[in-house]
């Protein structure tokens, strides 16, 4: 049986309760490292963990943290990101909405571990619902010592506070996150100067990821080195996923990192197969950014390894013929449905979710929502193939923050694998319509030197 | 606005437009004058933020907003025939409102319910799981019965 680090107890009667998540061993991480711990042997646990952030990127938080600035007499901020909006992702508002007082616990530790003594959720704004959880249990957390000044004795202040946003995609950006938390529109900044320098107010800041400081809490209890002993290789611990699209079993599932792609998909402790035992045809294993896997690539390698859900084995290939963890965000094809749709879907999205600021970003997005839809609706010509292609590569890499390439590679990878998909519906215009393409058939791969 | 710290009053904007829309309907230009007077900004402060995030609506809309996820999973489970469905039961079209200003429907991007697709949000509450039968309810029961915008406000506009 899988180990379950954060969602143990998720389905305890009355869990979202301080007093039920007291009794199921709440708050205990926060009594040791308070007693016995120096917010350095924190950072030290969080280093040995191998923990690496759960909001998308996989930068190691103990070295993320590490990096934050501690000029005397300047207050520093932990920052909590809570806008998930990565299209397939839906992890983080599972946990806020079963387990709030385990972020609740989690921010003490590493606000603790970082020395900040006021520090923001930043949720994103739709869900409202979940920031009046989340306020109720800050309530009762303060109610019993566990907020406010010298929690539990310990001399320790922390004042914890929700910021909702208002549905901008972009404010899951740290530095527009950091712009958004200021009131102000979320227009990410360039860097340097970086967050961990100066972040809100021009304060040294650290923004971590739900999941990522949830984690913090199993690792202050059991210590970095048994959490570094679960996973493989540099990808240690558990993660969420939330998996949705054609399967039996859609939902949030905690797994083990170094389960088989295989074993994630088809066994019914987690998705259950695919749905109408139909065949899968695509795979986008961690979020609409990154890129989308041919069926004969999700479950292998090109090499023909066993394909884990690891940060490594998800990447293998590099984006010739892998992809990425991301965030998580594990959305499942069956063989009914048309790439050239979902690809314009998500290109549609970029484009309404771009903040404007970089030209390549605000129109680029645009231009390959526009040839995209053409494709789908009967109207593309050959030569849109390579001018999308074209328009992809002048986004990836130009501007401040990621979300262009986050526009980008979903396409890319979408010519890569499917192209044969895209001149069908060059060729046999509106036939989509009726009936999907199918599967492409499979590709052989040189093998890439490292 | 104690959140913040004293002269970061203009962190709070987001959470007072989102309480002045609840109770406004939407956010006019007297409205966000007062906020901006309310906070010792200047208007264009607000009205850039008004006008950037989608949650925001600076011309009036409906008493309930219904906002259908279109994005990936939603499409893949039927998120378009729900919004056909919606469009042909109100007879309005996407982004527009009934004559008797109840119900405004919207198309908006993923809201990170893509396991239990299609779905929707009215007010701030989320159905999921959506049928033609369970849109058939909903509008019934927010006919007579107003949404909560926010924490429980009611839309007064």
């Amino acid at each position: 049986m899988a180990r379950k680090l954060l969602l143990e107890h998720a389905h305890v009667e009355g869990i979202h309760t301080l007093e039920v998540y007291r009794k199921n061993g709440g708050y205990r991480a926060v009594e040791k490292a308070l007693k016995s711990m120096s917010p350095d042997d924190v950072v030290e646990e969080v280093k040995k963990s191998g923990l690496r952030g759960r909001g998308g990127a996989g930068f190691p938080t103990g070295m993320k943290w590490s990096f934050i600035a501690k000029p005397d007499g300047v207050p520093r901020h932990l920052l909590c990101n809570a806008d998930e909006s990565e299209p397939g992702t839906f992890k983080d508002r599972y946990l806020m909405e079963k387990i709030p007082h385990l972020l609740i616990e989690g921010m003490i530790l590493s606000s603790y571990a970082l020395g900040c003594n006021s520090s923001y959720i930043y949720i994103r704004g739709e869900y409202m619902y979940v920031l009046q959880i989340l306020e109720k249990a800050i309530a009762e957390a303060y109610a019993d010592g566990w907020l406010g000044k010298n929690i539990k004795g310990s001399g320790f202040d922390l004042d914890l506070f929700v910021s909702p946003g208002a549905g901008a995609y972009i404010c899951g950006e740290e530095t527009a996150l950091i712009e958004s938390l200021e009131g102000k529109r979320g227009n990410p900044r360039m860097k340097p100067p970086f967050p961990a320098v100066q972040g809100l107010w021009a304060r040294p800041t650290v923004v971590n990821n739900v999941e990522t400081i949830a984690a913090v809490v199993p690792i202050v209890n059991e210590g970095g080195d048994a959490y570094a002993g679960i996973g493989v290789g540099k990808s240690t611990g558990t993660k969420l996923i939330s998996a949705s699209g054609n399967i039996n079993k859609p939902g949030v599932y905690e797994i083990e990192l170094g389960v088989s792609v295989e074993e994630f998909i088809y066994s019914d402790q987690y998705c259950g197969g695919i749905k109408n035992g139909k065949q899968i045809k695509a795979c986008v294993p961690g979020g609409s950014s990154v890129p989308i896997l041919p069926h004969y690539l999700i479950t292998k390698t090109a090499a023909g390894e066993s394909r884990l859900m690891t940060y490594e084995s998800l990447a293998d290939g590099g984006f010739a013929t892998g992809s990425m963890l991301g965030s998580g965000g594990f959305i499942v094809y069956d063989e009914d449905q048309c790439i050239v749709r979902n690809t314009w879907n998500f290109s549609r999205f970029y484009h309404h979710e771009s903040c404007g600021q970089c030209s390549p970003c605000r129109e680029g997005t645009g231009w390959m929502e526009k040839v995209l839809h053409r494709l789908e609706y009967g109207h593309g010509k050959m030569e849109d193939i390579d001018l999308l292609w074209d328009i992809q590569r002048q986004i990836e890499g130009n501007t401040i923050c990621p979300l262009g390439d986050a526009a980008a590679w979903p396409v890319a990878a979408a010519i890569r694998h499917f192209r044969e998909e895209f001149e069908w519906h060059v060729n046999e215009p509106k036939r989509c319509m009726e009936k999907n393409y199918g599967l492409v058939k499979e590709k052989t791969f040189e093998p890439v030197n490292a | 606005m104690a959140q913040f710290p004293e002269g970061k009053q203009k962190s709070a904007l987001l959470r007072v437009l989102h309480i002045a829309q609840a109770h406004f309907g939407y956010l006019s230009t007297e409205v966000m004058d007062y906020v901006a007077r309310l906070l010792h900004i200047l208007p264009i402060e607000v009205y850039e933020v008004a006008t950037f995030y989608s949650m925001y609506d600076t011309n009036p809309v409906g008493k309930v907003k219904l906002e259908v996820c279109r994005t990936g999973p939603c499409m893949i489970e039927g998120a378009e025939k729900i919004v056909t469905y919606i469009e042909q039961k109100l007879g309005i079209k996407d982004g527009e409102t009934t004559s008797d200003g109840l119900f405004t429907l919207k198309t908006v991007e993923c809201l990170g319910a893509c396991g239990y697709a299609p779905m929707l949000q009215a007010g701030e509450k989320f159905h999921e799981h959506l049928t033609e039968e369970k849109v058939d309810q909903l509008i019934e029961t927010y006919r007579n019965k107003p949404v909560a915008n926010y924490m429980g406000l009611e839309n007064n506009g």
